[in-house]
């Protein structure tokens, strides 16, 4: 545990600035983007390269000190919140583009990099790399992998699972595994998937191989109007039915339109119940037959209004207002609380539904702003945490959605992870025997446990004392609940 | 191509639940430690099959549990046929993106996904590891679990579905898995040109990097050939920038590389898989070059290059791959007893076998 020993041995092996020990320099460590989860590190170190990672490894490893691994810290589920008596090992400084290979469309890069940086870097070519998650600007690639972050364009392109097809990882115990690389299969095990959200338990990623996509030669974005949230969510399905698998498709409610467009100015109808903004991208004949089509199934399910932007500008501007609608909505109340659940596209409607009813009965607003081809929603709880009890309510409200998605077939997390935010709700996606085998194979790469403890997956015990929650198969978590 | 309205589920197949017979079997075996073999329809059988152990089948264990065409995700059991999947995905105009093959005309999803083998538009719709949103197996143990789910976005646990695919079985008994679909494209187009297997390589590289609705390429005996796919008027856009003739005999000889039925394997007692990345040029002349460069295909042992995988595929003693390193046989060892502790399942089979 703490000792001065460890101290001197990791100021050893950093570069002179590259160990933190003094609790205010340490302050900006203690959360991530879940910022009501804060806890201040021991340590935080800073290495500039994989020898250095691997000497922190070691001396960690000899000592049993916990290690936490953090990227830019934009995570929203806490993954990277500090252990009190452990190493937070930052990768920020790790960030190199070590090759763009426009032979085989890959890009090498270390952990550290953004995501942005790598379509940048490929731009000149051609070339991007197409998970965006909205922090893209911030985020780190390593990070991106440990939570296998999404974004808009994932209906299409895929998640970062899709996107990576090689990593260098180090593992607690000292070895370093390559696992995948430029080419699209691997013999063995596919180890590669295993560590690709994994939030940072099984290893700590040090070098990622990307695949990188020729840039779209032309996209169009389509805003439709409703009057009903519901007719809205169902044309979403009628545009997959269709045959289009649009690029990005997202949807908007009443409040998160009004919040938007006061904050943007980006031409949302403030009247609507809902928005529906579709981006299709390919070559100019296919666009103009998916946009056809798509305008078609929207006007069929009732939209008031269908605007399509052509040009770079007008599409820029509708994004606008999706783009800013967190900050958006962030303005309408002192804190917000952002929850990440996947459902089947079909039950969008009677979901969004009765998310309406639960907040009204929980006397909170909530406004939606979410991946709707996905099926992710990204509900954003109001809330003033300066009111004593309103952030547990708001919590709880939360974790009532999220039984609502599991109920309707889908998932507590679309593409924020678990990290600590959620480690209760996994007691009621998964049953015993899947979180003991979740367990095992932590273990398999981390015997110590001492690989970011105490994440992503709960242990046994807290799912029993949260009542037995789906111990037994079939017994529904939350029962009290109306079944969708 | 495009209609306003979603249309009503399709009829499924007739459902046939072994379930609790399969995971009763496996507790048996795990309760006398007597190993398993298990197996679909045996269509692959000469990858290798379990060096010993009581027979398992699950072909018997079929049926579409669920399908929505707008959800674009299909759930079945794993004994159900690959030729019925194909068949039901059609019927809404949609299709499996990894195209397995189905050497003779078999095949099942859960041997698909065990084996991880993929069909010719690999490149450019994914793999089956791509596709594969959420599997129930029953474990080493006999524990019947479920992983994943069947929605795209969904980060809740480790990825235990993706691990199963190429898996061969060594980790669990697949009873079911959920993988996502994609439409059908209105048209697809072959065309053909003649050229050296170093000509084709360079020009596929050039294909690769341009924003292209490619779903297929094959450089075999001289000649190249590639597939467009998508709306009619895209493909022929994409066609003239390719420049190269119609080639009419086009369907057919895209099953016929996918499942091994092209002459290039006839009579073959060694075939031989060589992955690269993609836009490599391939030095063999004598070799059936696909997935853009990425998978070649040889009628002869041969020897990994930088940067690539060698395989043996067909020969004596079955799929096998050179050592991986040691540390990621160590890694190898300990997750396959995270499943499997006792090594009931497929022994043989496992990547790094103890």
């Amino acid at each position: 545990m703490r000792s001065r020993k460890v101290v001197k041995l990791l100021r050893a092996v950093l570069p002179a600035d590259g160990l933190v020990t003094e609790p205010a320099a340490a302050k900006p460590f203690e959360t991530d983007g879940l910022t009501a989860i804060r806890q201040p590190p021991w340590l935080v170190a800073l290495p500039e390269d994989v020898g250095q990672v691997r000497r922190v490894l070691a001396i960690c490893r000899e000592h049993a000190v916990p290690v936490v691994t953090r990227g830019a810290g934009t995570g929203l589920s806490g993954g990277a919140r500090p252990h009190p008596d452990g190493v937070l090992l930052v990768l920020a400084k790790l960030n190199a583009i070590k090759q763009i290979d426009v032979q085989s469309c890959t890009a090498t890069v270390e952990p550290g990099v953004t995501n942005l940086a790598i379509s940048d870097a490929a731009a000149p070519f051609g070339l991007y790399y197409a998970p965006d998650p909205s922090s893209q600007i911030a985020c780190s690639i390593g990070g991106n992998v440990a939570e296998n972050s999404g974004g808009v364009h994932c209906l299409k392109y895929g998640l970062t699972v899709h996107n990576v097809l090689g990593l260098t990882v180090q593992t607690y115990e000292g070895d370093e595994l390559v696992l995948g690389g430029r080419a699209l299969e691997s013999s063995g095990y596919d180890l590669l998937a295993a560590m690709i959200g994994s939030e940072g338990m099984l290893a700590v990623v040090t070098e990622v191989v990307v695949r990188l996509l020729p840039t779209p030669p032309a996209k169009r974005v389509l805003l439709a109007a409703y009057g009903d949230v519901e007719a809205a969510a169902a044309a979403v399905s009628g545009i997959i039915a269709a045959g289009v698998v649009p690029a990005g498709l997202e949807m908007m409610d009443a409040l998160a339109i009004r919040a938007a467009e006061d904050f943007t100015g980006a031409g949302y109808p403030k009247d609507a119940a809902a928005i529906l903004l579709c981006e299709i991208d390919g070559g100019a004949a296919q666009l103009d037959e998916d946009a056809r089509c798509v305008q078609d199934v929207l006007e069929a399910h009732g939209a008031r209004s269908v605007r399509v932007a052509e040009s770079a500008a007008e599409q820029a501007q509708l994004w606008r207002g999706r783009k800013a609608a967190f900050p958006a909505v962030g303005r309408m109340a002192p804190d917000y609380y952002c929850v990440d659940g996947t459902i089947p596209r079909a039950r969008l409607g009677s979901v969004l539904r009765r998310i309406g009813e639960l907040a009204e009965a929980a006397g909170l607003a909530v406004a939606n702003v979410f991946h709707a081809g996905d099926g992710n929603l990204h509900p954003l709880i109001l809330f003033d945490a300066g009111v004593p009890g309103q952030l547990q309510e708001a919590e709880d409200l939360g974790g009532r959605i999220l039984a609502l998605c599991v109920d309707a077939g889908g998932t507590i997390t679309g593409e924020h992870g678990v990290g600590v935010e959620k480690l209760d709700q996994m007691c009621a996606q998964f049953g015993a025997g899947e979180l003991a085998q979740f367990h095992r194979l932590k273990a398999a790469f981390d015997p110590a446990g001492l690989m970011n403890p105490g994440k992503a997956v709960p242990t046994l015990a807290r799912c029993a004392e949260l009542g037995g929650m789906h111990v037994h198969r079939g017994q529904l978590p939350f029962a009290h609940l109306e079944r969708l | 191509m495009c209609s306003a309205s979603a249309a009503p589920a399709p009829a499924l197949p007739e459902d046939a639940d072994r379930a609790p017979a399969l995971v009763a079997a496996v507790q048996a075996s795990v309760a006398n430690r007597v190993p398993i073999a298990i197996a679909g329809h045996g269509s692959k059988r000469f990858l290798g099959a379990a060096t010993a152990g009581d027979a398992l089948s699950t072909h018997c264990h079929a049926g579409i549990i669920d399908y929505r065409p707008s959800e674009l995700v299909i759930t079945a059991r794993a004994g159900t046929p690959l030729a019925t999947l194909a068949r039901v995905l059609a019927a809404e105009r949609q299709m499996l993106p990894f195209d397995p093959p189905r050497f003779g005309g078999l095949g099942t999803l859960g041997g698909a996904i065990a084996t991880g083998l993929a069909g010719p538009s690999r490149p450019w719709l994914g793999g089956v590891r791509d596709a594969v949103l959420g599997v129930e197996i029953i474990n080493g143990q006999g524990e019947r679990l479920r992983f994943g789910g069947s929605v795209i976005k969904n980060v809740a646990g480790y990825d235990v579905s993706r691990l199963m695919v190429g898996a061969r079985g060594t980790l669990g008994v697949i009873l079911a898995a959920s993988v996502r679909v994609v439409p059908k494209p209105a048209t697809e187009r072959t065309l053909a040109l003649d050229c050296t297997a170093a000509e084709a390589g360079r020009r596929t590289a050039q294909w690769l990097r341009q924003p292209l609705p490619i779903t297929a390429t094959c450089f075999v005996a001289g000649t190249l050939r590639v597939r467009l796919a998508g709306h009619t008027a895209a493909v022929r856009a994409a066609a003239k920038v390719i420049a190269a003739r119609p080639d009419a005999a086009a369907g057919g000889f895209w099953d016929s590389v996918r499942d091994h039925s092209h002459e290039f394997f006839a009579g073959a007692a060694r075939v031989d898989r060589l992955w690269l990345p993609r836009g490599a040029v391939c030095e063999h002349g004598d070799a059936l070059i696909e997935w853009g460069g990425g998978q070649a295909w040889l009628r002869r042992a041969v020897e990994p290059v930088a940067g690539g995988i060698a395989q043996r595929f067909r020969g004596p003693g079955g799929l096998a791959s050179a050592p991986a390193s040691p540390a990621v046989v160590k890694y190898q060892r300990r997750v396959k007893a995270a499943f499997d502790p006792h090594g009931l399942l497929n022994p043989g089979l496992a990547p790094s076998p103890p």
